[in-house]
């Protein structure tokens, strides 16, 4: 079974895409060894555009390559791509819908030691905040390749947030994937409890719907790649055949995944929805697996969220 | 066009702005005015565009960063002829798509949308960088505000065009003194431009924004520079052309009363009119 990092994924495909797609232009803030897109930049040289420690800049150069037919991939942490540019990716990208791909590596809380001013839990929600915006997290390298293609297929402003930490794969395990945006996957049928998961939580859903089945619960588990548009056809379906859903993601509880399914539900299907994410809280440093485990983002946990949503569908 | 055209050309622009600003009972008056003469000097001489083909990959193209100036890029739009004049009667209405800031998407002749101020040098800049990567031809304008340059993403373009050398790109710098708190030396200090640009990389023009051969000078000189950007430092007058408006920031936002605007028309048609029997 393959472990990559998301990112990992990322630049190997951005290298691999790069003669079938002569548009294709990748920019960068000072972080080419990080995002990952370093590989492009020695392939490539004449189409990286290094633009040092400035987004807002590597932002509006991203737009003005768009604006003249570039399909430019601006790459940054998830905390200075989301955050620090918020305001030029709102105005000069998303406004005018260019076709700008404004990539956050080193999302979530698995960043590890650098702490909580590299740690962002906010991304998803910042970016599904402006109009039009697909917003992307996959969950593991397969997915990321094929999320990669789509977005050069996609004609239009998107936000990807990548992982710094290895994840192994589980999406190539799964038969009958398929990758489409907009379109959440199918990675193991139930009949008790939906665990809708997206980025690296998709992996401990996996290992949840283990814990729950040897108690005798059938869950069923959707990767939830796409954040928006929410795919409000499996999550409704998911809502009917399960009775309740656990959100999970590595991002706050506020403005990302779980407040999408439970605003959807309220007005559609109203169901318990167990959002198990980051309640409202900054991060820490810390290795990896451990800021995880500190702040209950586990398999464990997520069972536990799983079988109070089934109380809750009891009334 | 002969220098009396252009001066007759921005004189109507500045009655349409006015116009526009008070039937919209809104919009910003000061810093259009102040930016008429450039923006003629642009749409009319300088730039290789074809309304007719607005959106021709090879054309030179333009972005208004200082963006809140619609009522001096609408006008000079609407007479170059990339919409008729009569759809300025919508600026900034519900019923339209003449927004208070320039709208690429839907304002024809719009390359940017801007209106975040100090957003769209780095967009010229892509578009300038495109045009190398292309091996094009054509060459790209900002305008800016010298309130503007206060935001710090302006120089980060600006070292960005310098390191790619973007000899295709030039900045234009309204330097009227004023923003919306008062003078931009005591808001906040952004003199020497001159000297701030050069540390910068850029090749550093001085004119005087409102006379047509220094800026036809200007941009002639800014062509003929090769290995960095060029900018033009446009010394001007906010308000320009309505006596009252002249030099008060508090004309930077502002729509006219019925009183205010009857006067300021009768300036800029006594203008206008002057200039044509010439």
């Amino acid at each position: 079974m393959e472990k990559i990092a998301t990112r990992g994924a990322y630049g190997e495909e951005l290298v691999k895409l790069a003669e079938e797609y002569p548009e294709l232009v990748v920019l960068d803030a000072d972080l080419a060894g990080a995002t990952m897109t370093k590989g492009f930049a020695k392939a490539y040289p004449g189409r990286f555009f290094d633009m040092g420690i400035a987004e807002a800049d590597m932002m509006g150069f991203a737009a003005g390559l768009a604006a003249c037919g570039k399909k430019p991939f601006a790459n940054s942490f998830a905390m200075f791509t989301a955050g620090r540019a918020w305001e030029q990716v709102r105005n000069s990208i998303a406004y005018p819908h260019l076709n700008v791909k404004c990539v956050g590596s080193h999302g979530g809380l698995s960043v590890g030691e650098d702490g909580a001013t590299h740690q962002c839990v906010e991304d998803l929600a910042l970016m599904s905040a402006i109009p039009g915006m697909l917003v992307l997290n996959p969950c593991d390298g397969p997915e990321m390749r094929k999320a990669v293609r789509a977005l050069l297929e996609y004609d239009g402003p998107a936000y990807m947030r990548l992982g710094r930490m290895a994840v192994e794969s589980v999406t190539d395990e799964v038969a009958g994937y398929e990758f489409a945006l907009g379109k959440a996957a199918m990675l193991r049928d139930g009949t008790d409890v939906t665990l809708a998961a997206t980025g690296l939580m998709v992996q401990r859903a996996m290992a949840a719907a283990e814990i729950l089945a040897a108690k005798g619960v059938s869950a069923r588990v959707l990767d939830v790649h796409t954040i928006k548009p929410l795919d409000t056809e499996a999550i409704l379906a998911a809502a009917k055949d399960t009775g309740c859903i656990v959100t999970s993601e590595e991002h706050s509880v506020m403005g990302g995944l779980g407040s999408a399914v439970a605003a959807f539900l309220s007005e559609t299907c109203p169901v318990p929805v167990v959002r198990h994410g980051v309640n409202d809280e900054f991060g820490r440093s810390g290795k990896a697996l451990e800021v995880l485990e500190a702040y209950g983002l586990t398999a464990e946990v997520m069972a536990e969220k799983a079988l109070k949503a089934m109380e809750l569908k009891k009334g | 066009m002969t220098l009396k055209e252009l001066e007759l050309t921005a004189a109507k622009g500045r009655l349409l702005g006015l116009e526009m600003v008070y039937r919209a009972a809104s919009g910003h008056i000061g810093g259009s005015l102040s930016a008429m003469d450039i923006l003629t000097e642009l749409y009319f001489e300088v730039m290789k565009v074809d309304p007719a083909q607005p959106g021709d990959p090879g054309r030179d193209r333009f972005v208004m960063s200082k963006g809140h100036c619609t009522p001096g890029l609408y006008p000079v739009l609407a007479l170059r002829g990339y919409f008729p004049v009569e759809e300025l009667e919508l600026f900034r209405s519900i019923k339209g798509h003449m927004s208070g800031h320039p709208d690429m998407v839907h304002v024809k002749g719009v390359d940017m949308s801007t209106g975040s101020l100090g957003q769209g040098l780095a967009c010229a800049g892509g578009m300038a960088l495109a045009g190398k990567l292309d091996g094009r031809d054509y060459r790209v304008y900002a305008l800016m505000g010298d309130g503007e340059i206060e935001e710090g993403e302006i120089w980060e373009a600006a070292m960005a065009a310098a390191k790619y050398k973007l000899d295709n790109l030039c900045g234009i710098v309204d330097v009227n003194g004023l923003q919306i708190d008062g003078a931009t030396a005591d808001v906040m200090p952004s003199e020497p431009l001159d000297a701030k640009f050069a540390a910068f990389g850029w090749h550093v023009i001085k004119a005087d924004g409102h006379n047509f051969e220094s800026l036809r000078a200007a941009f002639a000189e800014a062509e003929t520079v090769k290995g960095r950007p060029s900018v033009i430092i446009a010394r001007t007058v906010k308000g320009k052309g309505v006596s009252f408006m002249e030099n008060e920031a508090g004309w930077h936002g502002k729509a006219p009363n019925a009183e205010q605007y009857e006067a300021a028309h009768a300036e800029l048609a006594a203008a206008v009119e002057k200039l044509e029997v010439e």
